[in-house]
């Protein structure tokens, strides 16, 4: 029977290359529920499913705030992005403390990197099995950088990760270039109708609905009923608007789904 | 062990054999290591001003061993990243170490790419938990800085910052003997912040020459050759070193009076 004798660590090639470890580790961002981010000039916006593990008990944390200025949200393994988020919390005060300025966005995206990456080549360690999303407003703009255990980190003006997220790729990628001059709320009903691409069988509520915005006066987390008025103005334009060319998508996102699966 | 009431607890001497009395005799005249206590090569006064559209700073070139004018050559104006010089005096090691501190910083904030540079403000900052930290430690970098430069509002900067961890901030800044013979000549083209915006480049330029003939001629610890730096919010950082002071008259002073003890009341 086939075995795989190159996963046993996370430092050991196999004759083609690759790292089984990582991979390993960036299928578990797969598992988790999905999470989109995307960014206009003057804000970014992470928009995210919250799963519970059974109706009696409460919703799983998505996004968490580092900074004033800076969030992530996580798909995969929950306890590693609270280490990530700890380590990060710890080097934004740091910048804080000994230069009076929040740290960059760059930076930040840069730091987890390079922590990822020194757990894909010690012996003993595993990858991190989380992905995220990082946000954040600086000195130079609104950014969104993905995070991976593998040690890449890369800016985008929107992306998605977790369960079903090409769904909601294939939706950013065909309206990105509108979204720089959107302002804030418009940039939020783009997140929000990204995410329902991602859906199968459920809908986007108060309770499994996550939402922040970051830009030049800080960070805002939406939970609960304070995400209702965005999750409401997405439902009005869908029945108000038939016609819409944008609103069209709902053929496609039976497709997408299907091919999801 | 000992059962005796007075050497209870003790090491057996049977067992262990006499006491080595040397070791609670031991002179304490050879430290295993010695903090700062004295500053031993020193720069002298660093002086400064803000004007409209930026900041004037000079400090000379002396290194003082005490009192022997013992280097020449020493450049106490330090640049950093393209906005800001840091001027200093006191100890020149610990110049050093702070140059070689804030080089340091410099390239490190590169690795993450140029569009986030340290502003004056930063450096001051940092250089302010460098210093007390060291001062915290007992054993402070022996030296006073001014922090001179274009801040993250794209507005003049200068700010003070001393081995006790002082900092504040003025119209008009100096170290050592300048805080008592440039201060007063300086405060007459900037006294207070809202002057500031009234003080041409070339005005400071000339107060600060002033101010280092004055400094020449009364400060014993000073030489006539130093380096001036011109920070301008629009055209950034300009040198210009191995100045001299000019036009100074040595002359016999004969209607000067009122020293020592002929002073008259």
């Amino acid at each position: 029977m086939f075995r795989n004798n190159y996963d046993s660590d996370a430092v050991t090639f196999s004759p083609t290359g690759r790292l089984f470890q990582v991979e390993y580790a960036l299928e578990a961002i797969k598992q988790g529920s999905a999470a989109v981010g995307l960014t206009s000039k003057n804000n970014a916006v992470l928009v995210a499913l919250k799963r519970n593990a059974e109706d009696l008990g409460s919703y799983h944390k998505k996004v968490i705030k580092i900074d004033d200025h800076l969030a992530i949200v996580l798909a995969g393994l929950a306890p590693d992005a609270r280490v990530l988020s700890n380590f990060l919390r710890t080097k934004a005060m740091e910048s804080k403390m000994l230069f009076n300025r929040p740290i960059s966005i760059q930076k930040a995206a840069n730091l987890l990197a390079d922590k990822a990456q020194q757990n894909t080549q010690s012996y003993g360690s595993r990858p991190y099995g989380v992905g995220l999303l990082i946000i954040g407003y600086d000195e130079s703009g609104s950014h969104l950088f993905e995070f991976q255990p593998s040690g890449n980190v890369l800016k985008y003006k929107a992306n998605a990760i977790g369960a079903r997220s090409q769904g909601a790729k294939t939706f950013l990628e065909k309206n990105f270039e509108s979204f720089d001059d959107l302002n804030d709320a418009e940039l939020i009903k783009n997140g929000v109708e990204a995410l329902r691409q991602t859906l199968k069988d459920s809908e986007l509520s108060t309770s499994n609905t996550t939402i922040a915005i970051v830009g030049k006066d800080g960070l805002k987390i939406y939970e609960d009923e304070d995400v209702e008025p965005f999750l409401e103005q997405v439902t009005v334009e869908e029945e108000g608007g038939d016609d819409d060319a944008q609103d069209g998508s709902g053929d496609e996102r039976m497709e997408e789904d299907g091919a999801a699966q | 062990m000992e059962h005796d009431p007075f050497k209870w607890g003790r090491p057996d001497n049977a067992t262990y054999g006499d006491y080595d009395y040397r070791i609670s005799n031991a002179k304490n005249t050879e430290f295993p290591s010695m903090h700062t206590q004295q500053p031993i090569v020193t720069g002298t006064s660093v002086i400064a001003i803000k004007y409209k559209n930026g900041i004037v700073m000079a400090a000379d070139n002396l290194g003082s061993y005490g009192s022997l004018a013992r280097f020449s050559n020493i450049e106490r104006l330090i640049p950093v990243g393209k906005d800001t010089v840091v001027g200093i005096s006191g100890d020149i090691s610990d110049l050093q170490y702070i140059e070689r501190a804030l080089d340091e910083l410099e390239v490190e904030n590169d690795y993450d790419g140029a569009s986030h540079p340290f502003k004056a403000n930063h450096i001051h900052e940092y250089l302010n938990k460098l210093l007390y930290q060291r001062r915290s430690k007992l054993n402070p970098l022996w030296n006073a800085v001014v922090v001179a430069g274009i801040n993250s509002d794209n507005e003049p900067f200068l700010a003070h910052n001393d081995l006790l961890g002082v900092q504040f901030s003025s119209p008009t800044l100096a170290t050592g003997f300048g805080a008592h013979l440039a201060i007063p000549l300086l405060r007459k083209v900037a006294d207070k912040e809202e002057d500031v915006a009234h003080v041409t480049k070339e005005q400071a330029r000339e107060a600060i020459l002033q101010s280092m003939k004055v400094l020449f001629y009364r400060d014993a610890r000073s030489s006539n050759r130093f380096s001036l730096v011109t920070i301008d919010k629009d055209t950034g950082i300009s040198f210009e070193k191995d100045l001299k002071v000019e036009n100074m008259s040595w002359k016999y002073a004969e209607t000067i009076k009122g020293y020592g003890n002929l002073q008259k009341f």
